[in-house]
């Protein structure tokens, strides 16, 4: 540990417009050493252009962040020699092999020649990538690409590590072994910060988060703290018949309080935390002839928290920042 | 971007939990790496490029070679009189297009580069800041000069003759070299402002073709347009191409490659911090 401060990511006012889209539009952090932050939001959210400022890659217009105690413009090196970066595009040399390409990295952090081989032969065999080691990264699967690009972020285990999206795209095993490794990284003492449009991966992994939108957070605070200020959870109904839902909204409403439409057509929703007046909802709508497929009482989800912060839901907003990519999975 | 997967990943290994653990406890961070070290290391990565597709290598043997026996055998008699006489004077021309068409190939594939998300893999390291350049540069060098072999082989070959031997050509082959690294820097900027690889390729040879046919590389400039020799006169391909010729016949005057030097120091001096700077700032 370099620096004093108990924060390891603190950032004040943070801004940058690229042409006349204000990409990040006075963006404040404060991330603790050891925790997961998750900064979530859709795509074009800002998301990825905070992360850069982050990790030095690109200037703030405005604003100021210090990383692991050190300023990104004024220490810009000594923050790039704690970090590392995994990005939403698999960052590693397609046109080497994975044993190459993870000697090279170590090489550039200041391995001895052998010390990084031994080094990259050790990650592999660790990620389960012995066998392919040997091979063009470009005749890779998606899933195998990003083990081995994360393999990549931990030729030196860093400090805090920034990633950005890790799983977009990612078939859901695949998904879960990454989340294993965030886990393990966690308990190694390094601090994560992970932007993600995922809810339910924020959700999984990240103890405290902030909402992004447009440029701006717009909410932050536990995964629990932020759901609890959409309300305390909600009965959610889906019917036979997705004709009876005006039915079924007007009864909902009548019972408890206000009902809302559910993207899905044949579902909708009410605020309710009490299994005795959701139970006498549900028997309203039997006995009133509305066919139930399914019903159930929980908490929000973080989807609900963000349509209830921004008005819209997380998946409709365009994109011209952050292109998601789309890797194609052997099926 | 597509990617054409060979190995499903349900059939990947699953990570073994102690294997991980253990790997991600064992390191200690290294002393920084040194600016040399760094440059070299991407000198490295260049060369396994070439390892792994050698078919980028045809690039920049088969067209010199097209163009020696084109030029010697098909313009050699008419231009010169004789193709042996041509082929003395065209050697050393082809070497220096050859190699300059070659740089081009340094601002396509730093473009590509950019295109992929690797680029901010490095960016993100502790590493001397132009070190992906300048080793890229270098590992270029090294096509520079497998360009220039195949071009002095072949020409000895067909019954080349060079008056300074194997050391004048050397010299030559250098001077060459030198020059593309200034060049080089020309074409890794474009590559950072233009969009793609290909618009790279374009303006590349749209920039360094004209240049290189209005030069003394093929014809001596007696028989041109005044104001084409002026130009012909003070392109610096010109004064590469005749100060690499005095080079190989042991004639070449001194003034000749101090202009070459300095053009590619001041090609340096201007693009070099230009292309570190765009580069950053990506």
């Amino acid at each position: 540990m370099t620096a004093q401060s108990t924060l390891a990511i603190e950032a004040t006012g943070l801004a940058k417009a690229f042409d006349d889209v204000q990409a990040v539009d006075g963006v404040d952090l404060a991330v603790s050493r050891g925790s997961v932050y998750g900064v979530l939001g859709p795509n074009g959210a800002g998301k990825t252009t905070t992360i850069k400022m982050l990790a030095t890659l690109l200037r703030p217009d405005a604003g100021s962040a210090r990383v692991l105690g050190h300023d990104v413009l004024a220490e810009a090196d000594e923050v790039r020699s704690l970090v590392s970066l995994t990005g939403q595009l698999a960052s590693v040399d397609e046109e080497l092999t994975a044993l190459e390409n993870l000697a090279l990295i170590g090489r550039l952090l200041g391995l001895k020649r052998p010390a990084a081989k031994g080094r990259a032969s050790e990650l592999l065999d660790a990620f389960g990538l012995a066998e392919a080691a040997g091979r063009l990264v470009k005749n890779y699967s998606g899933g195998m690409r990003r083990r081995l690009d994360v393999a990549a972020s931990i030729v030196v285990t860093p400090e805090l590590m920034f990633l950005d999206e890790p799983t977009t795209g990612l078939d859901p095993r695949s998904r879960n072994l990454v989340w294993d490794i965030v886990r393990a990284l966690v308990d190694e003492g390094t601090t994560i910060l992970l932007c993600t449009q995922y809810l339910d991966e924020a959700d999984q992994l990240a103890d405290g988060i902030a909402v992004i939108d447009r440029g701006k957070v717009i909410a932050e605070g536990t995964p629990a703290q932020l759901k609890a200020s959409v309300g305390s959870g909600a009965l959610h109904v889906r019917l036979l018949d997705p004709e009876q839902r005006p039915e079924a909204e007007r009864l909902l409403a009548r019972e408890l309080g206000s009902a809302r439409l559910e993207p899905d057509p044949a579902a909708l929703s009410s605020p309710c935390s009490d299994t005795d007046r959701a139970a006498e909802a549900v028997a309203v709508l039997a006995r009133s002839g509305v066919g139930i497929a399914t019903f159930s009482l929980g908490q929000p989800s973080l989807d609900e928290v963000f349509l209830a912060l921004t008005g819209h839901p997380a998946e409709e907003q365009a994109d011209e920042e952050e292109t998601p990519i789309e890797e194609e999975q052997a099926a | 971007m597509s990617t054409t997967p060979t190995t499903q990943d349900s059939s990947l290994p699953p990570i073994e939990e102690a294997a991980l653990r253990k790997a991600l406890s064992s390191t200690e961070r290294p002393p920084r790496a040194s600016a040399l070290s760094a440059t070299l290391t991407f000198g490295w990565r260049g060369m396994l490029k070439v390892k792994h597709v050698p078919e980028q290598l045809l690039d920049v043997t088969i067209t010199p070679v097209m163009f020696v026996l084109m030029f010697t055998y098909l313009f050699g008699g008419a231009i010169a009189g004789s193709t042996g006489d041509y082929l003395d004077y065209i050697l050393p021309g082809v070497l220096v297009m050859s190699v300059l068409f070659t740089t081009v190939y340094s601002g396509i594939s730093l473009n590509t580069d950019l295109t992929k998300g690797v680029v901010d893999r490095f960016r993100s390291l502790p590493i001397w800041r132009p070190a992906p350049l300048v080793g890229a540069l270098l590992g270029d060098s090294v096509r520079y000069l497998v360009a220039g072999t195949v071009i002095v082989v072949l020409g000895v070959a067909l019954g080349f003759r060079p008056g300074a031997g194997v050391p004048g050509v050397a010299a030559a082959m250098a001077l060459v070299i030198v020059f593309a690294f200034g060049l080089s820097w020309v074409f890794t900027t474009m590559g950072l402002l233009l969009r793609s690889p290909n618009a790279v390729m374009n303006a590349g040879f749209m920039s360094i073709f004209p240049l290189t046919f209005l030069s003394n590389v093929f014809v001596e400039p007696e028989t041109l347009p005044s104001a084409l020799e002026a130009f012909v006169d003070i392109n610096p391909i010109s004064i590469l191409a005749t100060a690499s010729r005095g080079l190989m016949e042991g004639n070449a005057e001194a003034g000749d490659i101090a202009i070459v030097l300095a053009v590619a120091t001041a090609l340096t001096a201007v693009f070099a911090p230009l292309t570190n700077r765009l580069y950053r700032s990506r």
